[in-house]
């Protein structure tokens, strides 16, 4: 077990002590310390530093542009795909440095994803959700086990048990974002990254989702980039609030507290034009 | 009024011109059918030239069974190995392609579509007819299969690069090797513009005469040893076509009419297939 220091004072060490407004002694599952972020010469986030509570669900708001989803795409290296992008800092989950590790593999095991568009596999419904498992050569009893458990965890196994032979374009655009849910927990991830989960969803498929959230909260650490505020607060028990730099065009974290404190209290201006609604 | 009325007859004008030009288009094609099946139905319709070898002109009962047997051993052999590598070097574009030489790559596979058959005829008879001092049918494949290479290539390109980068995502979000992301979920999923492609290039590889005529080079009678010289049906039309005899000529047509209908099959198959590609990629 890495040490799970108390997110005080892991913010005190990394020097930013006026992060300080998060209350309750939750640990700190990922530490972004000074992170920078460049696709080729261009900036795309500065010095950017909080820490993402264990087993609690992280809000990354802000206007399109400021660098939520870039600052998503570093906790899994998912931005190893893009040619020239790199990224200067550290962000450590459970103390080991994810911007330096060389186990992608393991890293991505550890922190799943759920992207905007569900992307269903062209298979089965079973089959999306033991793809990966057969793939990193689990014993097909266990495959049976975690297909059901991690349907079953997405609030999805009621509705398919009966046609889990149906190909998963059929299902609905909620249902097939459930089922990513169930793909992404099936290889038992600590961390669910979710990049704007429900943005194409109806507001009865959003509740859903947000249900589900709430629920897994208890077994994973969740981070969600949303664009709509309302979501963040309903769901969310920690918020960090990005901007775009006007001078400097890279994404910058102007304040990070918890849901309720930066929602009512807010430290910055600009958080509080945001959420105001007076821009953005 | 009168404005309206003069636009409309420009109109009505233009789409008669394209019509009649469409027409024109279609008439050396509908020749081309028209002949081959006239000439080609009254030797194709005795069961016989199916299943006969040559004889000498004016004994009955000669047929292009040596013919049929060698295009299908020519372009299996061809697809067996041109399949395989295309198929992987098509990903390989799509997939893994950012640096320069990967745009030389595909300037290459370009020019080799380009590149005329007879061309790479003579590459395969320097390459591996020469050195061995006879034809062969491994020869013939070997012409075939580059000649199929970059078309296969290519269109497994465009194919995996029609599936949407998040089904990729997806996949390398769940702790897979990309190596086994492309293999197991981009490939399937790019099935069958792949299959379409590697259709097309084996109905292109099997009308390819060029290429043939000094590798494989032709054989007389039924032949399945790869090593030895071996027919192909557009050999035996080119053949046949130029000796001065009724019989033979007819033979001619015959195989040209079986040539096409095998053609035809392929290229209808690959577009049923493809429609099913276009499915799948609005449901990902």
């Amino acid at each position: 077990m890495a040490d799970r220091r108390p997110i005080e004072q892991t913010l005190a060490q990394v020097g930013r002590p006026e992060l300080l407004t998060v209350p309750g002694a939750s640990p700190a599952k990922i530490n972004v310390d000074s992170l920078s972020f460049f696709y080729g010469r261009n900036q795309a986030l500065k010095d950017v530093a909080f820490d993402i509570p264990e087993r609690k669900i992280t809000a990354i708001i802000g206007p399109s542009g400021c660098g939520k989803t870039t600052l998503l795409r570093v906790f899994n290296r998912m931005y190893d795909l893009v040619p020239g992008a790199h990224a200067e800092g550290h962000v450590l989950l459970d103390g080991e440095d994810v911007v330096s590790t060389r186990n992608l593999l393991e890293l991505r095991q550890k922190v799943g994803m759920v992207f905007q568009r569900p992307s269903p596999f062209p298979m089965s419904i079973r089959d999306n959700v033991a793809f990966a498992p057969r793939l990193l050569g689990w014993p097909s009893a266990r495959i049976k086990t975690v297909v059901e458990q991690s349907l079953e965890r997405a609030a999805l196994l009621e509705e398919v048990k009966d046609r889990l032979n149906d190909p998963a374009a059929s299902l609905s655009g909620g249902q097939q974002q459930r089922l990513a849910i169930a793909r992404c927990i099936a290889v038992s991830p600590q961390v669910i990254l979710m990049d704007e989960p429900c943005s194409a969803l109806d507001p009865v498929a959003t509740t859903k989702i947000e249900d589900l959230m709430s629920a897994l909260m208890r077994e994973f650490t969740i981070v969600i980039v949303t664009h709509n505020m309302q979501q963040a607060a309903r769901v969310s028990d920690f918020t960090a609030f990005m901007l775009m730099n006007p001078e400097g065009r890279f994404g910058e974290l102007i304040e990070f507290a918890s849901t309720a404190d930066l929602f009512n209290r807010p430290q910055d201006d600009r958080t509080e034009a945001y959420i105001t609604g007076r821009f953005g | 009024m009168n404005r309206n009325r003069r636009r409309q007859s420009i109109n009505y004008t233009s789409i008669a011109i394209a019509y009649a030009l469409t027409g024109l288009a279609l008439i050396p094609l509908g020749l081309v059918l028209w002949f081959t099946i006239a000439k080609g139905l009254p030797a194709a319709s005795h069961p016989e030239f199916f299943f006969n070898v040559e004889r000498p002109v004016d004994v009955p009962g000669a047929g292009i069974a040596h013919a049929i047997v060698g295009t299908l051993i020519l372009v299996g052999i061809a697809s067996l190995g041109a399949i395989p590598i295309g198929v992987l070097g098509g990903i390989y574009l799509a997939e893994y392609a950012t640096s320069r030489w990967t745009d030389w790559v595909r300037l290459a596979c370009d020019v080799l579509v380009g590149t005329p058959s007879i061309a790479i005829g003579l590459f395969a008879y320097a390459l591996l007819v020469a050195p061995f001092h006879h034809f062969s049918a491994l020869s013939g494949s070997g012409a075939l299969a580059v000649l199929m290479l970059p078309i296969i290539m290519r269109t497994t390109e465009g194919a995996v690069r029609l599936i949407p980068s998040g089904l990729r995502e997806s996949g390398l979000a769940l702790g897979l090797p990309r190596w086994r992301v492309s293999l197991q979920l981009i490939l399937p999923a790019a099935a069958p513009g792949v299959i379409t492609g590697a259709l097309l290039s084996v109905a292109r590889a099997s009308g390819e005469t060029a290429p043939l005529l000094f590798t494989a080079f032709g054989n007389p009678f039924l032949n399945t040893d790869p090593t030895q010289p071996m027919q192909s049906l557009p050999v035996t039309v080119f053949h046949n076509a130029l000796l001065p005899y009724q019989s033979l000529q007819e033979q001619a047509w015959g195989a040209a009419l079986v040539l096409v209908v095998m053609v035809l099959l392929i290229n209808l198959t690959s577009r049923y297939v493809l429609r099913r590609q276009i499915r799948l990629a609005g449901q990902l």
